[in-house]
């Protein structure tokens, strides 16, 4: 299909909307009734047809106004931004796995021609096209990390491989769920992760981390990953913090089905050929609960699992001050009926809402 | 007793040790404060050590430069602040031959700016050890100016940069040699709870 981009913004008017068919697609993360901590992987390697997970690099309605947004937050803050400078050959490695990647799933949106290490990109939905040298960093305009994360939706870590450990060590980071790249630059996989609760405890980092580093080239991974959102805000910085913090004592009982969005993060993993690198997209997906509550059985399965959330989490996903709220529009939408097993909306399996 | 028990904690903290005399060709010591006594214990049990050591000590108000001076080392130094004091130590770091063993003592500001030096310098970080005496008190990142705040006694605190009230995140980055601090009130402006002791 041909996408249709939407001229939106995550700021200020927020004007982001989700089409049917973003609504639809959206990766809901709750595969039974509750949640708890998992690792959770699996292979990367396609999915069912339309979904976010067919492609290597998911390209939506959302592309050229995530890009737009993106450039702003850079432009605010280049420290979003950062690569140590072992980390150049995994740029290149990264940039080389995009490219192929987009243009062989999207060749009406994005072509890469090659001649030896003289490549020519076309961006088409952004307007891009770019002839430069493979492994020069003098014939792109930014670090080439930098460069092609500018048009690629999510966030990127980019992680060095030594002593048995991930390092993160170069970034691109402007729609994280409220963590720093700047602080937490050049720390190892449990030093970033030190600020999560109960997951050490459970041994979940120590298992992620044992699977991470066997990762092999052209075997890629994947799991989703969960947050709560008010107002479609992509730069839930910990560095602007002050300012959007505010934000979350703005639902009301009229406002919480428009204003409160699940966010929801694909996270995949890629090994790099050259520098042996790990590459870590997180890709970040907004629905509000109106949209989420088109779909049965969402409205009851999230119901479930935001009510009998431990206390711990909630207050680290931030939102145990509305958890109430939550649960009084949530309640609405759930009839106490079964839920089918899995995360899809089974939309025309499942029974109706008992009104 | 300038020794502290720092309560089991989160993994980004550093753990830090007991100092202890190791066989070197030279031997460089940097202390604030309290961390004046973990040097002189090391020069106790080891007499010859200090013959080959540099010392470079920030007072920071402690009474304690006369013994340090008094154990004869090769060079002694006293900074009036570790900012002053960095170039000196850089020197030191880059002109150091292998072989050198580095001992880091006093609060943990210090301790992790020295450290980031002597890793910088290319010091392996088996030739480095660290001792914790002293103030308690931590160097803070303002994760919204990115200003740091020096000596962090409570928590929340005023950013000495930007004046926002911020409350200490468990979270410490290495190469910032700091913990996080994170705006408090941002949810509920004007609500800033009572500053309370670290560790109380």
């Amino acid at each position: 299909m041909t996408i249709q981009f939407n001229d939106e913004t995550f700021r200020d008017d927020y004007s982001f909307r989700n089409s049917d068919w973003a609504i639809k697609r959206f990766p809901f993360p709750f595969h039974e009734d509750s949640y708890m901590y998992a690792v959770n992987m699996e292979q990367h390697r396609g999915g069912p047809e339309g979904s976010v997970y067919e492609k290597r690099f998911d390209v939506d309605e959302h592309y050229v106004s995530e890009m737009r947004d993106r450039a702003m937050v850079l432009a605010d803050d280049p420290l979003r931004c950062q690569s140590l400078p072992h980390m150049t050959l995994a740029g290149w490695d990264l940039l080389e796995l995009i490219m192929v990647s987009k243009s062989e799933d999207y060749p009406d949106l994005f072509e890469l021609h090659r001649d030896g290490n003289q490549w020519r990109w076309i961006n088409k939905p952004l307007g891009i096209d770019d002839s430069f040298t493979f492994l020069d960093e003098t014939t792109l305009p930014y670090g080439p990390m930098e460069y092609i994360t500018r048009q690629t939706q999510g966030d990127f870590c980019v992680l060095d491989q030594r002593d048995d450990m991930l390092w993160m060590d170069a970034g691109m980071v402007t729609t994280q769920a409220d963590w720093s790249l700047d602080f937490d630059i050049g720390m190892n996989f449990f030093e970033w992760h030190a600020p999560v609760p109960l997951a050490h405890e459970k041994g979940i980092f120590v298992r992620a981390l044992k699977f991470l580093l066997n990762i092999q080239q052209g075997a890629p991974a994947r799991r989703l990953n969960w947050t709560m959102t008010v107002n479609p805000l992509l730069d839930t910085s910990p560095e602007n913090y002050h300012k959007w913090g505010i934000q979350k004592t703005t639902l009301t009982p009229e406002n919480i089905g428009s204003k409160q969005h699940l966010r929801v993060e694909l996270q995949t993993f890629f090994r790099l050929p050259r520098s042996n690198a790990l590459v870590f997209p997180i890709r970040c997906y907004l629905c509000s609960f109106q949209d989420l509550m088109t779909m049965p059985k969402w409205g009851r399965r999230l119901h479930r699992v935001v009510r009998d959330l431990p206390e711990e989490l909630a207050t680290y996903k931030g939102f145990i001050d509305n958890r109430p709220m939550m649960l009084d529009y949530l309640s609405q939408f759930d009839d106490g009926q079964p839920t089918s097993p899995g995360v899809w909306p089974d939309f025309e399996t499942e029974p109706p809402l008992k009104t | 007793m300038s020794k502290f028990q720092f309560p089991e904690s989160i993994k980004s903290r550093p753990v830090y040790g007991t100092l202890e005399p190791r066989p070197g060709k030279a031997h460089l010591f940097v202390a604030d404060a309290e961390g004046a006594e973990a040097i002189i214990e090391v020069a106790a049990r080891d007499a010859g050590l200090m013959a080959k050591a540099h010392i470079i000590y920030i007072p920071k108000g402690a009474d304690f430069a006369d013994k340090l001076h008094a154990l004869n080392p090769a060079q002694f130094y006293e900074g009036p602040t570790y900012a002053a004091s960095v170039q000196r130590l850089r020197h030191v770091l880059e002109n150091a031959h292998q072989g050198l063993q580095v001992y880091l003592t006093g609060t943990e500001g210090l301790m992790g700016q020295a450290q980031n030096e002597a890793m910088q310098a290319g010091i392996p970080h088996t030739a480095i050890q660290t001792e914790h005496r002293g103030s308690v008190a931590r160097r803070m990142q303002c994760v919204h100016c990115k200003g740091i705040t020096e000596d962090v006694m409570t928590d929340p605190f005023v950013c000495s940069h930007c004046g926002l009230n911020l409350f200490v995140r468990d979270h410490y980055s290495r190469r910032l040699a700091a913990y996080q601090g994170v705006c408090i009130d941002a949810e509920d402006p004007g609500n800033v709870p009572e500053p309370v002791e670290l560790y109380k």
